[in-house]
């Protein structure tokens, strides 16, 4: 039995908004039978470009009709701009919280909004999104669509991933597909974050170590221990920075080139141009 | 509300029967029937008694019986037991629609190294009998093949299956979790050599179960460790559980025929009704071979945690095939096994009856589910899609 909140229970046992506009500006329909869940949503604009009036129509259990009947209440009264920034967490929020394993019905409702708002504004009404890969053959879920879904809501495992999406829930055949655009995307979270570059003004030197130590375990560590390797900080010189290399590092016959074109690299990047690195033998 | 309870082969309330002849062993009688004093003899006595209860049932000899913890431990002990009586062989045969119980085992011995066959069924959720013997090779330890599946209530027929394993001088193992109390058995007419029950699925409670083990199989236990159950199932003997499960037995008996029948009559009815009152709806699994208690019915274009939370606004209780309620993704394995179209597996609804369901709890389904479905396809946009499509057919 799910733990379903009260708002989930008022939703699904007094649906707002079911049916059909008769002539809608926006009409959007995402899922299938097959899929085990389906919606199709139409909306009206007034002459101030706001949504009037919005309908929905949905297959699928208790959470799939609730989150539909909470999206229309949501776009009602928003212009498109507004209604578009709508994502699958503002849906489940709403609602006062799904189970993890019903996400993927706020995920269909955020898709819906979406393929009704392209279909205004002229794009052919197609029934999905197909820009992309085909990742998940059981379910045709996209990588677009599994990278947004992990943008959107900071997943971390192919379980998670599948709660949202429904990707991998079926034969399980593309688990490893999945890995790999969840390793991608963490990846480059690590190195997209550090948006502090060079500090502007001269640095003290107890500055200037505590700058040379958080670039260390910011940018360079993770990047070593991923490949079985680590660094240790053994010295700053003036600019001179001494290391000694550790694990699979200190015996890699590359490892003057690590020391050179990264880790120089990375430090002068983040704390001074004039930054040396020197490996000692500890 | 008066609730209507109609979900009895997940599980059934404990008898009132049942109830009463357990309490005593949770207060005065708490002895541990191994020891050497007053305490243990009641116990004992009692524990001995059930066993020839359950056997009574089954027409099986008291001292083929092994009391376990549930159905899964039993199917476990009896397919883990056989395999390791049996090194040198390396070959399962099973089918598609077993419970999670042995499906999920068998799926793991055949990532340890076992070959495992996974029988098909047909649409009506029957065994190709050919298939089975072509399946059996000289490698072949085990077949385990239901007695009666949970959730179509399609009745395997385990004698024809038996009398071809034994030919083949193959052990056969048969979950008969859903078939005991539900079904006349009689293992002394019979070649099956090990069979699984459990207890809560006749009125006795959760935590009980037991496995027969035809005298004279090729068989190890499972747990191994104190002489309990003649050192076939170690651990201190479950007294109260065991006791109400050998009144729950009885019980079974005393009306098995009369009342398999008036379950019969209740759920033709109900089945009748709903085929009649609801368009798109069909009947998954045989209508010949079928457990007298059981109803698994589709209704097209809608989905059943849905239908479950609203029958369950009206007091009823019933379960689904649908994948929502199971928190998987995919609908049922049993009905996709049968070729099922996924527009009806999504919204299929099993009503299971027991003893403690009368002719009014059909009627007030029939209402709740014809009154439940019309309201999800007025939501739906499947439904709607197909009528337009129908209206411009006609036109």
């Amino acid at each position: 039995m799910w733990n379903y909140s009260k708002t989930v229970m008022d939703h699904f046992l007094n649906p707002r908004n079911v049916g059909v506009i008769e002539h809608p500006d926006g009409e959007g329909e995402v899922g299938s039978l097959a899929c085990g869940d389906a919606l199709k949503l139409t909306f009206t604009l007034d002459d101030d470009g706001r949504i009037s009036d919005a309908k929905f129509q949905t297959f699928g259990c208790a959470s799939a009709i609730a989150s539909s009947s909470a999206l229309t209440e949501m776009i009602k009264g928003k212009t498109l701009q507004e209604a578009e920034t709508i994502t699958n967490k503002d849906i489940a929020e709403y609602l006062g919280g799904l189970p993890e394993e019903k996400m993927h019905c706020s995920v269909m409702g955020r898709e819906a909004l979406e393929a009704a708002i392209a279909q205004y504004r002229g794009a052919a009404p197609e029934k999905r999104d197909i820009e992309g890969t085909v990742i998940c053959k059981c379910f045709g879920v996209t990588d677009n669509e599994i990278e947004r879904a992990i943008k959107e809501n900071d997943l971390t495992t192919v379980e998670q991933v599948t709660h949202y999406t429904k990707a991998g829930g079926g034969c399980g055949g593309c688990k490893n597909l999945i890995e790999d655009i969840l390793d991608k995307l963490l990846e480059s979270q690590v190195t997209e974050k550090p948006a502090t570059k060079q500090p502007t003004g001269k640095l003290t030197n107890i500055q200037k170590i505590q700058l040379i130590q958080d670039t260390i375990s910011r940018e360079i560590r993770p990047a070593l221990q991923r490949d079985g390797g680590d660094l240790e900080l053994i010295d700053v010189v003036g600019d001179q920075v001494l290391v000694a290399l550790r694990g699979t590092c200190s015996n890699c016959p590359a490892s003057s080139v690590t020391v050179q074109d990264f880790i120089q690299g990375k430090l002068r990047e983040f704390v001074a141009d004039s930054i040396t690195v020197e490996e000692v033998a500890q | 509300m008066r609730i209507i309870y109609a979900d009895n082969n997940a599980t059934t309330a404990v008898a009132p029967e049942v109830l009463d002849a357990m309490l005593p062993f949770f207060t005065n009688h708490y002895g541990n029937p191994s020891s050497m004093h007053m305490l243990a003899v009641e116990p004992k006595r009692a524990m001995t008694e059930a066993r020839e209860k359950v056997g009574h049932l089954i027409g099986a000899d008291s001292s083929e019986i092994v009391f376990s913890s549930c159905g899964t431990e039993s199917d476990c002990a009896a397919i883990r037991g056989a395999l390791a009586a049996n090194p040198l062989k390396r070959h399962i045969v099973t089918t598609k629609v077993e419970h999670p119980a042995v499906l999920n085992l068998c799926k793991y011995l055949h990532e340890t190294g076992y070959k495992v066959t996974f029988l098909s069924v047909d649409s009506d959720g029957l065994l190709d009998l050919d298939e089975l013997d072509a399946a059996i090779n000289d490698q072949t330890a085990l077949v385990s093949v239901m007695y009666a599946n949970n959730e179509t209530g399609v009745i395997f027929p385990i004698e024809k299956i038996a009398e071809i394993v034994k030919q083949k001088g193959v052990l056969l193992h048969t979950d008969a979790v859903q078939a005991v109390g539900k079904l006349p058995i009689d293992l002394s007419q019979s070649s099956i050599d090990l069979l699984s029950f459990s207890g809560h699925k006749l009125h006795a409670p959760k935590g009980i179960g037991g496995l027969y083990v035809r005298r004279g199989t090729r068989w190890s236990p499972f747990l191994i460790g104190g002489h309990q159950e003649r050192g076939r199932r170690a651990g201190t003997e479950n007294i109260p559980y065991i006791v109400g499960l050998g009144r729950a037995c009885e019980l079974a008996e005393a009306s098995l025929q009369v009342e398999s029948e008036r379950e019969r009559k209740m759920r033709d009815n109900l089945e009748k009704k709903l085929l009649r009152l609801i368009p798109d709806s069909r009947v998954n699994g045989s209508a010949e071979h079928r457990l007298p208690n059981t109803l698994n019915i589709s209704f097209e274009f809608v989905e059943g945690e849905a239908i479950l939370l609203l029958l369950s606004q009206d007091g009823i209780a019933a379960s689904s095939g649908s994948a929502c309620t199971s928190g998987s993704l995919e609908p049922s394995h049993v009905l996709r096994a049968m070729g099922v179209p996924f527009t009806y597996a999504h919204g299929s609804v099993r009503i299971s009856l027991s003893r403690y369901n009368t002719e009014k709890d059909v009627n007030s389904i029939v209402d709740s589910l014809v009154r439940i479905i019309e309201r999800l396809r007025e939501i739906s946009p499947f439904r709607h899609e197909r009528d337009a499509a129908s209206k411009v057919e006609s036109e």
